[in-house]
């Protein structure tokens, strides 16, 4: 009975990854699935490396492979502002709200995204920064909100919180590739998703997606979440010890 | 060497804190005041969010204040009478401010607040100082004598309003209305801006109550010290932005900073101290100016709301 259970598994993994059966899968692993911040962190690096796996022996495609992997990292509430003239000043006048957008965003491929697939396709499988940070669900057209999509993506470019990069997928063989994936230390902590999409010929072929956290372990642990749940008592130890340190200063650069 | 700040969630070069709260520390114990108003736009300047400076630079000046307080303790030249009307006021006002710090800061127009409150205040106190600074070295060439001291019977005003009190130790007889209203003031300020308030407290005391000056250094530091130790537990229970790595580093840099500023003022003239200290506040004021009055390059700016965590 067991063929025909692993024919049916097959046909779910197909069927869940919205492809008719197809000759190829994606196997993904990550070379870690847990950044653990600690008093020394500046930032990590992890490594997504990926098999093509071909069914049997089904000749070659004339394409060549393509792979995108897209990193979204926790959603949450983004707020775009303006500065405009009031009178002298300039002020924080209008605002844009992003809801449920990551705070962390790659999109790595293995050449330019114009190359592996149209626009329009790129729009529709959100492929690229300013496709991957729009949420599924909304599609509903605001407004003048155009400037202030563009300069979240700027700005978060900046930050090095939003990266594309164009070669940041190498194949080691034809069907073998790696990407790095930098994770800089102003990256929030929690759950970050990894989107793996093949293309040959600008369609897709197969899906793999995986994911990893960005924890706080050791003391950063156990400070922060004493400032949070005791808050209290967080407060009259950082007030105790900075008296402790001014008493201390006194007794030590005593000149009598 | 970098070191991860677990509150601000980023890291940061030791050695580039202990250096600026260093020198901040140099020039706070060059002037006597907390330092707070210079260390807090630098904190900001180096990423480390608005609210996370302001509250982990109160803690840095309670620390620092401690120091002097002790020191002026040992030599008595501190009022503990005057000094505890002014704690009941800046009790008061710490709580409005912090209470206020987290209404505007709900509402996202935190950093404004803070940028103007800034320009004012440091383009107002400090052009009021380097006014008087100049007026001074001028009269000084000219030869003639300094400001009077005040005579018996003479005071404003305000002094004569009701439920008048003694102060010996400051030679002062006056309502403690104006007092406690001063003190609510700058307790406010100080939460909202991470300052201690010694900077606007001195020239008040000794232009406004003509404490003697030799005690009104102390006393304004047993103020702040109080204020500043009850600011960092109320930012520390409303606002959870109180950063105790950040402290640390800032603590170790100032008080080092401190000893050192505080031998090199023995060897500056008043004259030069008050145009100095002038021209320091100033600067700082326009600092915060050109951000409000210059076009910004980037018009944008995206904010993370911190209620998600």
């Amino acid at each position: 009975m067991s063929w025909l259970r692993n024919a049916l598994l097959a046909a779910g993994l197909a069927l869940a990854a919205g492809q008719p059966a197809k000759a190829e899968t994606l196997i993904a692993a990550l070379s870690t699935h847990q950044i653990a911040i600690t008093s020394n962190y500046t930032g990590d690096q992890l490594t997504v490396f990926g098999l093509v796996e071909r069914e049997g022996r089904t000749a070659g495609r004339a394409d060549p492979y393509d792979i995108v992997v897209t990193v979204r990292g926790p959603p949450r509430m983004l707020i775009v502002r303006e500065k405009e003239r009031v009178g002298p000043l300039w002020v924080n006048r209008q605002q844009r709200r992003f809801p449920e957008r990551p705070v962390f965003l790659t999109v790595s491929t293995n050449r330019p995204i114009s190359e592996i697939l149209s626009e329009e396709a790129a729009r529709r499988e959100r492929v690229g920064l300013a496709n991957a940070q729009r949420t599924p669900a909304t599609n509903v057209f605001e407004f003048g909100i155009g400037p202030y999509r563009d300069a979240l993506i700027r700005i978060m470019e900046d930050k090095g919180l939003y990266a594309e990069n164009e070669r940041g997928v190498t194949f080691l063989s034809p069907t073998l590739f790696s990407a790095p994936i930098n994770v800089p230390a102003t990256a929030p902590t929690g759950s970050y998703e990894i989107e793996i999409v093949l293309y040959a010929g600008g369609a897709a072929l197969a899906r793999q997606t995986t994911n990893f956290e960005v924890v706080k372990t050791g003391m950063e642990q156990s400070l922060a979440s004493a400032a949070h749940e005791r808050p209290l008592l967080y407060g009259l130890a950082t007030a105790a010890l900075a008296l402790l340190f001014g008493w201390l200063a006194t007794t030590i650069f005593r000149r009598d | 060497m970098q070191i991860y700040l677990p509150i601000a969630e980023l890291p940061i070069s030791i050695l580039l804190v202990l250096g600026l709260s260093g020198a901040v520390g140099f020039i706070s114990g060059l002037f006597g005041v907390g330092g707070g108003f210079l260390l807090t736009p630098l904190l900001i300047f180096l990423d480390i969010p608005p609210a996370v400076a302001v509250a982990t630079v109160a803690a840095q000046v309670a620390g620092s204040s401690m120091t002097g307080v002790l020191t002026y303790w040992r030599r008595n030249a501190l009022d503990l009478k005057l000094g505890s009307v002014l704690v009941g006021g800046g009790i008061v006002g710490t709580v409005l401010g912090v209470l206020f710090f987290n209404s505007m800061r709900r509402l996202g127009q935190l950093e404004l607040v803070i940028t103007l409150a800034y320009v004012t205040l440091f383009t107002c106190i400090g052009g009021l100082m380097l006014f008087d600074a100049v007026r001074a070295a001028l009269r000084d060439r000219q030869g003639k004598p300094a400001r009077l001291r005040r005579r018996a019977g003479m005071h404003p005003a305000w002094m004569g309003l009701p439920w008048r009190m003694r102060f010996y130790r400051s030679q002062l007889y006056a309502s403690v209305i104006p007092i406690a209203g001063l003190a609510i003031v700058i307790g406010f300020i100080g939460a909202v801006l991470g300052v201690g308030g010694g900077f606007i407290l001195v020239p008040a005391l000794l232009y406004f109550f003509r404490v003697p000056p030799a005690v009104v250094v102390g006393t304004s530091l047993f103020q702040i010290l109080i204020t500043m130790t009850g600011a960092t537990v109320l930012h520390a229970v409303t606002n959870q932005s109180v950063d105790i790595v950040l402290a640390i580093l800032l603590l170790i840099g100032g008080v080092i900073g401190a000893q050192f500023g505080g031998r090199a003022a023995r060897n500056l003239n008043v004259g030069s101290f008050r145009l100095l200290l002038a021209l320091l506040i100033l600067s700082v004021g326009l600092r915060f100016a050109i951000e409000l009055f210059l076009p910004p390059t980037e018009p944008f700016s995206v904010v993370i709301p911190e209620s998600a965590r």
